[in-house]
């Protein structure tokens, strides 16, 4: 923060100084075009409010972070993002990694359990277990959690269409371990707009959709505190292509229709503003990634302040998870993958992430092993104790550099906002393809700079050398679908089924109706009806979404 | 010679199409008509608009591990129709280890993340049969 004077002078050394860069420039010039300026200075952040813009670490508008201390009182949750093949086998994987260090666990469920399928479905063959675990009913739920005290640990499910349903089963699995819904902890993803634009495991329709989401807010402000309701999703939206300001400006874009449509249920902002929590990439860009965090972290601050009038500072303070961005993985050389993923997390460290997960160094090839997913948790670990950079908050504050990109990310983020407003928001923008077309032309984009060679990654368009590939990668029991599909056929016949189908016309009836569905479902889950059998009723009553295909 | 046909298709569940989008679009800008499928299709809905539209390749593209089990499907199902003639090739997170299995049902290539959308389109063109 220098003075008018100051900036004077500083305007005038560096117009002599740009002279010496032309005479350098001559003898050797710049490798390439640089998307950043050459140099930054207290020119590129004069005017700057400090107070105002950037402040102080827990407190408005939380660009510096959440927290008073952060890191020096308490770590990031590392929680490394599991599941494969049946709810036995992911619960070792589960046990082992809460035996590694790692401190909160966070569920992949399989394709047919996000879409609503059981995995006797002719829709879910070839698909079970694959990219995550299979849950058909409570019984599984139970066994992916046996011995694991729910009250003990938190625990993130990345379920959306169908997340009522195993928020539902998790409640229950808590009562046969004997804790209350207001003792459990964690986080359902549940944000199923970004499913329409990049992730594709939606159901039902945008509008009852919506509901389901709504229900979830009110049930869960009212008996599970703790549960965060929703974690928006901005990862998905840059995995799928977009730009960093896109990723913050789409996932914002898509948490204010969630909040447009709670307020219009009739829920009060400071009620459950408090449980929404986030999902964040962290990309390969170092100093980008970092800004885009502390950029995220104001400008949210500053719609709930503005926009919603929220007065609970839980309500402004943006939390969220950072998961390291699998796309940027390669195949080829994949001991580069480790080192890619480490700086993806010190740059989710530097930005003042709650919650990391970092990806293993084969996961451009298949599910990880027991071996890179350790390795994984290590990376997180080493820099937590020995790189340092968690001994101080929010380190790269006052960098000319990274205060400008601050400021850049957040400003193009809020343009991006205004337009998808004057379209009618996240949902009509949605409906129109603006948004889709906005992340294919991003995505096209990024992959023309790989092959034009203007981006270059490291062992695939350039430093390429043939090597096998390693063997030594995960492969989930090829027979899996078959057991489940026993399982179930077992369950079926064991159940009581004079409840179940009273379960599931209950269910009928109040998805007919506008009620919370909430107790309903879980009521029904606690009969053992099966996730298709309970999604299946909710198909009747709500019809399914068909995207269109446009490319 | 008329301009070659592909459909683009998602087989299975998974949902991640930025690979098959942007295939697509590329394929295009190298002069081919690509109709993409969208998401979530069963091996006989692709065979079928594979019959309807009249193509001459097929590219899949699948990330969620069900490769094993949906492409040599489509393979097959293209066989019974008659159209065992179609170029098959697919993408995707793909081992290594199931690419030879894969080549042995038909699948002509396999293509890994970091392929480049040029290699794709050279491989159509070298190996693509029209009548």
């Amino acid at each position: 923060m220098a003075n008018e004077n100051e900036l004077a002078k500083l305007e005038q050394s560096l117009a002599t100084w740009q002279k010496k860069v032309e005479q350098s420039l001559a003898k050797f010039p710049e490798r390439g075009a640089f998307a950043a300026n050459r140099l930054y200075t207290p020119l590129d952040t004069a005017g700057k409010d400090y107070a105002a813009d950037i402040g102080l670490p827990g407190e408005y508008p939380f660009t510096r972070g959440i927290q008073p201390t952060m890191y020096r009182a308490r770590l990031w949750t590392m929680r490394q993002y599991a599941g494969f093949a049946s709810a036995e086998e992911s619960n070792r994987r589960y046990k082992y990694l809460l035996s590694q260090g790692q401190t909160g666990l966070s569920v992949a469920f399989d394709l047919p359990t996000q879409i609503g399928y059981d995995s006797d479905h002719p829709l879910a063959q070839g698909e079970v277990g694959k990219v995550g675990v299979a849950v058909d009913s409570l019984a599984d739920m139970e066994a992916l959690f046996d011995g694991i005290p729910v009250d003990k640990v938190s625990t993130s499910m990345t379920i959306n269409a169908p997340a009522a349903v195993l928020l539902a089963m998790y409640i229950a699995v808590g009562e046969k371990q004997g804790v209350a819904p207001a003792r459990l902890s964690g986080t359902i993803q549940n944000d199923i707009l970004k499913e329409y634009i990049a992730r594709g495991t939606y159901i039902f329709p945008p509008t009852p959709s919506m509901r389901l989401i709504t229900d979830t807010f009110a049930y869960c402000s009212q008996h599970i505190p703790k549960w965060n309701v929703i974690s928006v999703g901005a990862y998905h939206i840059r995995e799928a292509g977009s730009t960093a300001v896109q990723e913050v400006a789409f996932a914002f874009a898509n948490a204010i229709a969630y909040i447009e449509a709670a307020r219009a249920a009739g829920l009060k902002i400071d009620d459950f503003a408090p449980s929404i929590s986030w999902i964040f990439t962290a990309h390969l860009d170092l100093f980008e990634e970092v800004a885009k965090f502390r950029a995220a972290r104001r400008l949210w601050a500053r719609i709930m302040k503005e926009r919603f009038g929220a007065h609970d500072p839980k309500s402004q303070m943006l939390r969220f998870h950072v998961h390291t961005a699998g796309s940027v993985l390669t195949a080829q050389q994949p001991d580069n993958n480790t080192v890619r993923i480490t700086w993806q997390a010190l740059a989710a460290i530097l930005g003042g992430t709650q919650s990391l997960a970092t990806c293993a160094r084969d996961e451009a090839i298949g599910l990880p092993t027991e071996a890179s997913a350790r390795m994984a948790l290590r990376t997180q670990q080493l820099l937590a104790h020995e790189s340092g950079a968690a001994d101080t908050v929010d380190p790269l504050a006052g960098s000319y550099y990274v205060e400008s990109l601050t400021d850049g990310i957040e400003r193009q983020a809020r343009e991006y906002i205004a337009k998808i407003d004057a379209l009618g928001g996240a949902p009509a923008a949605i409906e129109k393809g603006y948004i889709q077309r906005e992340m294919a032309e991003s995505a096209y984009r990024y992959q023309r700079a790989i092959e034009t060679g203007v981006r270059t990654v490291v062992g695939v368009n350039k430093f390429a050398a043939a090597e096998p590939q390693a063997a030594d990668f995960l492969q989930v029991d090829p027979t899996v679908g078959e057991h489940q599909s026993a399982r179930l056929a077992v369950l079926r016949a064991k159940r009581d089924n004079i409840k179940v189908a009273a379960a599931l016309d209950a269910l009928r009836r109040e998805a007919a109706g506008d009620a919370n569905l909430m107790p309903c479902l879980v009521d029904t889950v606690k009969t053992y009806a099966t996730l298709g059998e309970i999604c299946g009723v909710l198909r009747e009553a709500f019809g399914e979404y068909k995207a269109e295909a446009d490319i | 010679m008329k301009n070659i046909r592909v459909l683009v298709a998602k087989p299975g569940l998974d949902g991640h199409d930025r690979g098959a989008k942007v295939i697509s679009r590329a394929l295009r800008d190298a002069g081919m008509e690509v109709i993409y499928t969208g998401l979530r299709q069963t091996p006989e809905q692709i065979v079928e608009t594979a019959l309807q539209e009249d193509v001459d390749v097929v590219a899949l593209s699948l990330l969620s591990g069900a490769h094993t089990h949906l492409f040599p499907r489509v393979v097959e199902l293209l066989r019974n129709k008659g159209l065992g003639g179609i170029l098959v090739i697919g993408g995707g997170v793909i081992p290594e280890a199931d690419i030879p299995a894969l080549k042995a049902v038909g699948v002509a290539e396999i293509f890994t993340p970091g392929a480049s959308t040029a290699a794709v389109a050279e491989f159509i063109r070298n190996n693509v049969r029209q009548e």
